[in-house]
């Protein structure tokens, strides 16, 4: 019953769904494809990428050379390097990690994995991607008004963010504000898309378990920033008038309070960083399932962890506020809460290592981005107990210890998430098989550098180095930590120069690399069943696939292929796997 | 282990470092027991050729066991963890010893004021001693401090002291500190505070008793007398 329900929707769906193909301009501007707008998501989201990297190195450049002129840039003063860590936190977390990991995978992927020609609401979508591409343009500009662009850190915590006579940032501060809300508008009209198109647009015969984690993910990514994101939208509102119409919703002058910001900021801002782990652990999954060719160990464990991680999320927010002037007694509460989230999480990492016992792993780049997002999001995880913890936390708050700690969840999420994605899915997504080699060579150029960045952070901050300082050289006690800034600068210079290889490969590839066969790494899931690239509409109208088997019957013992489709018939022998 | 980095100068600055020692034991285990097994099952179930992978769906009994024994574990863990957590924030932030000074602390850009008794030994005297950017104490004994902001939000931070608390304009919070170590050592403002935030740098100065009563007599207001 529920396959024949979830059929007629989807003759329905695809029935109502007869807009044209759009050529030329036209396709770029107002196209309501999910393909065309995953790559507008997937090119935006990468040069805002480069932006952020770049201003990470000229703040860096600042912090390890402090006073000098940076290459490619100038002096750093003050104000100017307060400007460039809020737009480097903003644009990393809400630019780059939100577009890519959601946006991009979750509109190219979903309807291919759930055997979709397009999402539900093809035009909410486009109009979600304009919107998306209006707060791009407000936060860049934002950097370049009169008194320049807002100095307050990415968590904007009034009375400095609410009065130009403390931030003397007033265009910039009010511009910032309205990058992000814009920001949220995109999410939530993309956000309904994902979470309506996985309930009503499957493929026939194709159950809750058998849908790949990745829309799963996407999914409940998505509720979580629905559910999360509406308190903020409150408080930015209030900090919106209190910017500009001059009341005082945070102005304890006239009855307000700074401290509800932070309430209403965190309970969004924790869900946040779950809303952009899921989706990268959901990337991470179909990549080690089809390069372990292996099930996934305990594919009901994996999305109950998840949940209940989504569900938790909600109830740790206060653990960023220990110290911030809240009542003692809460934060005790808040500990409990912030550890036991340690419980599903832990559960899967456990789940994704024990995937890889009894498979036949091959380490091709896809792989090793995969395998490196659990190794290095390990230390992130484990690093988080010390600042859940209360009583550590008093000591490590705002030190560079945080700094370090959640570079090395977000770092595997954003970074090595989507290289691990961008990789699996660059033959779908163009047609053409990247170069092995190249590939490898930038991971190992990414990887490495990338640790001798974050470790050095990690012992600055419990040597006591407190965050959001343009130079350490006043502050007598941490004067002798220079080396260390050193080296972690230089490693970020390496690590931003091993990228050029990337986008070598990447035009090279796009020029005159080899021509990639439909199902090029012997994957189950159903986007390895259409042309690559997929044409408009994805599959012929005729030949819209069924699903008769979960997504990660790999060596299953009644057969001799090592995969197994989810859309070939029990009954029929398996199509001759393809050359490579 | 901190102390090999920065000293413990005050009397709780030991229990939260056992407190981050404690942690880095337990989740230090947890890293190295799954870094370890990661690493070995990828070696070990290499793609050679000939091999073939095994068919687990991860819901059996006996391989369930491999989750669900250390997820219990990690719960123990947790457990121990939140203990000693709450230990600790009730020793630095619940209790609060009776006092044998008072200070004020008050942030606004881009300094740090301070208002301590001086020769009477009293707050909020006609005598205070005012200063900006470093406050004078003694050596054991048990200080609170009334920390307010004029402006936006500050962090009075020592990290000798291992000290740590938001000045939040509208508010005044109570807590203290007991140096144990004299010398002269930081006072970071650790919260983005505007463009000054960088140069809101303090000293606690820690003194000896005699040294500490020979600065109060010595910077005591005469007209207050």
């Amino acid at each position: 019953m529920a396959q024949a329900s979830a059929a007629t929707v989807h003759a329905h769906e695809h029935g109502s769904h007869e807009h044209k193909e759009l050529h030329g301009v036209l396709k770029y501007l107002w196209s309501t494809d999910h393909k065309v707008i995953a790559m507008q998501y997937l090119f935006t989201g990468m040069f805002m990428a480069m932006v952020g990297g770049f201003l990470a190195y000229v703040f860096r450049m600042q912090l390890a050379f402090p006073g000098k002129s940076v290459p490619l840039f100038g002096y750093v003063s003050p104000g100017r390097y307060n400007a460039l860590i809020t737009a480097h936190g903003s644009i990393m977390i809400f630019w780059v990690a939100m577009p890519v990991l959601i946006a991009a995978f979750g509109n190219f992927l979903i309807p291919l994995m759930i055997g979709a020609d397009d999402m539900v609401f093809p035009r909410l979508n486009r109009l979600s991607y304009q919107v998306f591409l209006l707060s791009v343009i407000v936060i860049l500009s934002s950097l370049f008004v009169k008194g320049g662009g807002f100095g307050g850190a990415w968590t904007a915590y009034p009375p400095l963010s609410a009065n130009a006579k403390y931030n003397l940032t007033p265009l910039g501060s009010s511009m910032w504000l309205m990058a992000v809300a814009l920001e949220f508008v995109a999410f939530l009209l993309g956000g309904i898309n994902f979470i309506t198109t996985l309930m009503n647009a499957r493929a026939p015969g194709m159950k809750a378990y058998d849908i790949p984690m990745l829309p799963w993910m996407v999914v409940l990514a998505s509720i979580m920033f629905m559910l999360s994101v509406g308190p903020l939208i409150a408080g930015a509102i209030m900090l919106f008038f209190d910017q500009n119409l001059g009341t005082g919703f945070y102005d304890p002058a006239r009855g307000g309070d700074p401290i509800l910001w932070q309430h209403l900021f965190w309970f969004f801002g924790h869900p946040e960083v779950y809303v952009v782990l899921l989706p990268a652990v959901g990337i991470v999954l179909e990549v080690i399932a089809t390069f372990a060719r292996k099930k996934l160990f305990g594919y009901k464990t994996l999305l109950y962890t998840a949940a209940a991680t989504a569900v938790l999320s909600f109830f740790v927010w206060a653990h960023h506020q220990f110290i911030a002037g809240i009542d003692p007694r809460m934060a005790n509460i808040f500990t409990v809460t912030t550890l036991i989230i340690s419980i599903p999480i832990a559960e899967m990492c456990f789940v994704i290592i024990a995937t890889l016992y009894g498979g036949n792993i091959r380490l091709s780049t896809p792989m090793l981005w995969a395998l490196a997002f659990m190794g290095e999001f390990l230390i992130g995880g484990v690093t988080g107990i010390f600042l859940g913890a209360s009583g550590a936390d008093i000591y490590l708050h705002e030190t560079y210890f945080v700094l370090a700690h959640f570079h090395y969840t977000f770092f595997p999420i954003a970074i090595i998430g989507t290289f691990a994605g961008f990789t699996y899915w660059f033959p779908k997504m163009f047609g053409k098989m990247l170069n092995d080699t190249l590939g490898k060579i930038h991971f190992w150029g990414t990887i490495i550098p990338f640790n001798f960045i974050f470790i050095p952070l990690f012992i600055l901050g419990l040597e006591g180095q407190q965050r959001r300082i343009y130079d350490f050289q006043n502050f007598p006690e941490l004067q002798h930590l220079q080396p260390i800034r050193i080296l972690a600068t230089i490693s970020l210079v390496v690590m931003l120069l091993f990228q050029f290889v990337f986008f070598f490969n990447v035009i090279r590839t796009w020029i005159k690399g080899p021509k990639a066969p439909k199902n090029p790494w012997h994957s189950n899931t159903l986007e390895w069943t259409v042309e690559s690239p997929p044409p408009h509409g994805n599959w012929p109208p005729d030949q819209m696939p069924k699903v008769y088997r979960g997504p990660y019957e790999y060596n299953h013992p009644d057969r001799e292929d090592d995969y197994w489709p989810q859309n070939i018939p029990p009954e029929r022998e398996p199509t001759p796997s393809p050359a490579r | 282990m901190l102390h090999g980095l920065i000293p413990e100068a005050s009397s709780f600055a030991g229990n939260i470092d056992w407190l981050i020692f404690l942690v880095l034991v337990l989740v230090g285990f947890w890293f190295i027991v799954a870094e370890g097994v990661f690493f070995w099952l990828i070696f070990r179930f290499r793609s050679r050729p000939g091999h073939k992978g095994q068919y687990l769906t991860g819901h059996e009994k006996h391989v369930e066991r491999w989750i669900k024994i250390p997820h219990a574990l990690v719960l123990i863990c947790d457990v121990i963890i939140i203990i000693g957590a709450v230990h600790v924030w009730y020793i630095v932030k619940m209790h609060l010893p009776p006092a044998d000074y008072t200070v004020r602390v008050t942030g606004q850009q881009w300094d740090w004021v301070f208002q301590q008794p001086g020769a009477d030994g009293k707050l909020d005297t006609k005598d205070d001693i005012y200063t900006t950017d470093s406050l004078h104490v003694e050596v054991n004994k048990t200080y609170h401090f009334l920390l307010e902001s004029r402006d936006v939000i500050h962090d009075f931070s020592v990290p000798v002291f291992r000290l740590k608390q938001d000045a939040v304009p509208g508010r005044t919070i109570t807590g203290w500190f007991r140096p144990t170590e004299t010398g002269t050592f930081d006072i970071q403002c650790a919260k983005l505070c505007g463009i000054g935030h960088g140069v809101m740098v303090g000293s606690m100065v820690v003194e000896t008793p005699a040294q500490h009563a020979a600065w109060v007599a010595k910077n005591t207001p005469t007209s207050a007398q």
